[in-house]
């Protein structure tokens, strides 16, 4: 966060700034005086006298003005907590926006390009934006309980609520990969429902986009992995475009190998973490929602074999 | 008269039997505030040090990422039993016990207005406490998180009775709740000796009647949620399901209608506890008390209309976020008023350092960190990164422990003599404060930077390679010092009952009217009922030439 690389962080960023400045200059003033007053007005060892200090019940004038001057402040943050507010709230998204909306699931991110016609899931690509030229504007959804997107250096977080769509934007400056994660507890694997959002410059993005869209060729004969996809059930909730294979509960696995991670960013996505996943995802994940397959030997290298054609 | 049974003058009631049934008898069955009142605090300290090990626990699996020291179904049920236990089994029983004990004593009563409303409103709380502890014995312990947001409570996503006891047990304990808070207003408004006016009431007991108020106006709606919750899971009501059309959003406006004032009422009888600690530990009469109690009846106010900060993040319109983040940072001004006024009552006085000063130090300075974290908190646009991360859990734990915790300890130093007639070590006390001090910092200082780095709360485990393994480990080692702080509390309380020295009536030389009964005090209080002619009824006595009215 303190690497803003959208203009909605940017404004995050400052306004903290701004808070630090405040707050710390608060701080230092009023504990330096209670410390003062502490150290300043403890009785001394050789005060016997047995007195009582002057009694001292009140003043009107130093009420009022420790009650005005914290108003003027609050007066100051308020007012620049508000513009900051609307600016990033109600930004209209120009013609050219990158529309992305996003689905929430225990416990996975679905990512849908309205405007490219396809779904992926856990990684989004973004494309790099100047002056909100192609900049990205996400709808935010929930298949099932809320959950909250929230990617640090590319702006604050936004819930995913059932029955209710929100809205986000981002136009990041720079190209890079950045981790988001869930920050509304969402169940036992709140903890692990990571992803990564790849901002790519424009002229890669439309290639990633491309790529994206094209469905698996259909196959001239049926492969043993995908004989093994049918017969241990994935197709039952995982989609592979161009085949019959079209469940909708879990990640689209279109395009599976082109994507980073496993499990939500719970695994690199390696061969032999794709092995593993597939025998048990509840030894990385446990609690997740897909059960083990408890796949070996031929069957399994069949059937990763299959899955690592999914570029 | 004669037909009459005072307790003083029934020779029957003294009875020298001690047998152990007894014994038990005449706690389980009293209606004394005095009783109750130690009753509920001995259940708060109990149910603190539960959660402080499950806090421990938490901590420990923390440490580093990806520690299997627990399953993350058993963690998910650790920070959910920690935040319920905390608010409603520690919190609230502090609330209760601290008012039941103190109030009618410094208004010069003999008891609360309604006894047996205050024996009911014990056991409706311990009942509710032990209803949800039984769901460890059904294995079936909630994990939905203290304020339980829906639908993920709803029977599709939490099938098995885990939720049900999280419902019923905070219900019920909450109607003990109510029913002590109405004590309290009742008590406060009838039952003060003669000559004490409102205006002469001591700035604890204003603050208590104020704390009342403020749980009559919350805990209905928490029983409401409940209630509607309940009938979601039990009969399929649909307010929460969004599928049938409910509304999740609505779960989250009432709960926090209810949750954030619940905060201030969990602070309130810090400052309460601050408002006679400081006076007498400086020698000097509270500054300002009327800006004092203007100022906790405006954060009252205000209190009941910030509850939407909770939801910066839920898609609200620009409008409605700063109107409550305007609100949310206007409560600073009273509260700042407040810290303000205690400086300004130890300015010019002579600060003797006892126990219980040491603590009311500790909390002016961490409190005003809080303040400070809770201003950041406030501005919506700061908000939307730091909201439901690590920074937030920092936050609220400086608020909560280096509050009130210290504040707290800060009031049991400080009435620990009237309660059981004997003084605490003050060496054990120095001892304790400073070590607590430390191992408080070095536990929660390191979260607010967790929180910076992207680390969200409720997580059962984190990624390393992003800069949390030093903070996180940091934070868990605090903790191991903050247990060597609470196990000398724990000594420090036993030398006191066992060994301490005899306290005396009044071992501080304090003002108000609890210090001229004896310690501890009989069950009747005071012999004679009390006549007061100004707010430090004790000053008056000791400096016959010198009274408080002359200036009040």
């Amino acid at each position: 966060m303190f690497n803003p690389l959208t203009t909605p962080a940017k404004v995050e960023f400052n306004m903290g700034m701004l808070e630090f400045a405040i707050t710390g200059a608060i701080f230092a003033v009023v504990a330096g005086l209670l410390i003062y007053t502490m150290i300043r007005f403890r009785r001394r060892p050789n005060d016997e006298s047995g007195t009582e200090p002057p009694q001292i019940y009140g003043s009107n004038q130093i009420e009022a003005a420790w009650t005005v001057i914290p108003i003027l402040i609050v007066f100051v943050i308020a007012g620049v907590s508000a513009r900051s507010v609307w600016g990033v709230e109600d930004a209209s998204p120009p013609a050219n926006a990158l529309h992305v909306s996003v689905v929430g699931h225990q416990f996975w991110w679905e990512v849908h390009y309205p405007g490219y016609n396809f779904v992926t899931a856990n990684e989004i690509h973004v494309p790099v934006s100047h002056n909100r030229e192609r900049a990205t504007y996400f709808e935010l959804k929930s298949s099932d309980v809320i959950h909250s997107l929230w990617i640090p250096e590319l702006g604050g977080k936004t819930d995913l609520i059932p029955n209710r769509v929100n809205h986000m934007w981002m136009d990041p400056s720079e190209a890079g990969i950045f981790w988001g994660s869930c920050t509304e507890f969402c169940g036992v694997q709140h903890a692990n429902m990571l992803l990564q959002v790849v901002v790519q410059e424009p002229a890669d993005f439309d290639q990633w986009a491309a790529a994206q869209q094209q469905p698996q060729p259909v196959p001239t004969e049926i492969s043993a992995g995908q004989k093994r996809f049918q017969a241990a059930a994935c197709f039952a909730c995982h989609t592979v475009r161009g085949t019959r294979f079209n469940g909708k509960l879990g990640p689209d696995l279109t395009h599976l190998m082109s994507r980073r991670q496993l499990g939500s960013g719970v695994l690199a996505n390696t061969p032999a973490n794709l092995q593993a996943w597939i025998v048990d995802p509840q030894q990385a994940k446990p609690g997740c929602r897909m059960p083990a397959s408890k796949l070996s030997g031929q069957n399994l290298e069949e059937l990763v074999a299959y899955l690592e054609t999914l570029k | 008269m004669a037909s009459i049974n005072f307790p003083l003058e029934n020779a029957g009631f003294r009875t020298s039997e001690h047998s152990l049934a007894q014994i038990l008898y005449r706690w389980i069955a009293t209606t004394d505030h005095k009783k109750l009142g130690l009753m509920y605090i001995i259940c708060m300290l109990l149910f603190f040090v539960v959660s402080g090990l499950m806090a421990v626990a938490i901590r420990i699996q923390l440490a580093v990422p990806n520690n299997h020291f627990v399953s993350p179904e058993t963690f998910n049920q650790l920070f959910t039993m920690h935040g319920t236990t905390m608010v409603f089994l520690v919190g609230m029983p502090m609330v209760a016990g601290l008012g039941n004990y103190l109030v009618p004593l410094m208004i010069g009563a003999r008891d609360m207005a309604f006894p047996r409303l205050n024996a009911f409103g014990f056991w409706a709380f311990l009942f509710g406490g032990v209803l949800l502890y039984s769901s460890y014995f059904f294995g079936a312990v909630p994990d939905v998180g203290w304020f339980g947001y829906a639908p993920l409570t709803s029977k599709i996503f939490n099938p098995g009775p885990s939720t049900d006891f999280w419902v019923l047990g905070v219900l019920v304990a909450g109607f003990g709740t109510i029913a002590s808070a109405i004590n309290v207003v009742a008590t406060t408004v009838s039952m003060r000796c003669p000559g004490m006016t409102l205006r002469r009431m001591p700035m604890f007991v204003w603050v208590m009647l104020v704390d009342a108020l403020l749980i009559l106006v919350i805990f209905p709606p928490l029983a409401a949620a409940q209630i509607m919750l309940m009938l979601d899971r039990l009969t399929n009501s649909n307010f929460f399901n969004p599928a049938a059309g409910g509304n999740v959003l609505l779960w989250q406006h009432i709960f926090w209608i209810f949750g954030h004032p619940e905060v201030y009422v969990l602070i309130f009888p810090i400052f309460a506890i601050m408002s006679e600690v400081v006076p007498v530990f400086s020698r000097k009469p509270i500054f300002g008390k009327p800006a004092m109690v203007a100022a906790i009846a405006v954060i009252f106010f205000i209190g009941v209309g910030v509850w939407a900060h909770h939801m910066f993040t839920v898609g609200l319109s620009a409008l409605s976020n700063t109107f409550f983040a305007t609100a949310t940072m206007l409560v600073g001004i009273p509260t700042g008023i407040k810290i303000f006024n205690w400086a300004a009552t130890m300015y010019g006085g002579k600060i003797r350092y006892a126990t219980p000063m040491l603590f009311a130090c500790g909390f002016l300075l961490q409190f005003l960190v809080a303040g400070l974290t809770g201003i950041m908190l406030a501005t919506a646009p700061f908000d939307w990164q730091l909201h439901h991360t690590y920074f937030v859990v920092g936050h609220f734990h400086f608020t909560l422990i280096g509050g009130l915790v210290f504040g707290l300890f800060a009031g049991i130093y400080y009435w620990f003599p009237k309660a059981t007639g004997k003084m605490c070590s003050e060496f054990i006390g120095r001892l304790h404060f400073w070590i607590f001090l430390v191992g408080f910092n070095v536990t929660f200082i390191p979260m607010h930077f967790a929180g910076f780095l992207g680390m969200p709360r409720r997580v059962y485990t984190y990624l390393p390679g992003h800069g949390l393994e030093t903070w996180n480990l940091i934070s868990t080692w605090g903790v191991a010092i903050q247990i060597v702080g609470i196990l000398l509390f724990v000594v420090n309380i036993i030398w006191g009952l066992w060994k301490g020295e005899k306290a005396g009536d009044d071992p501080w030389d304090a003002w108000t009217l609890e210090w001229a009964a004896s310690s501890p005090p009989p069950e009747y209080n005071f012999e004679k009922i009390p006549v007061v002619r100004s707010g430090r009824p004790l000053w008056d006595l000791k400096h016959p030439t010198d009274p408080d009215w002359k200036f009040e």
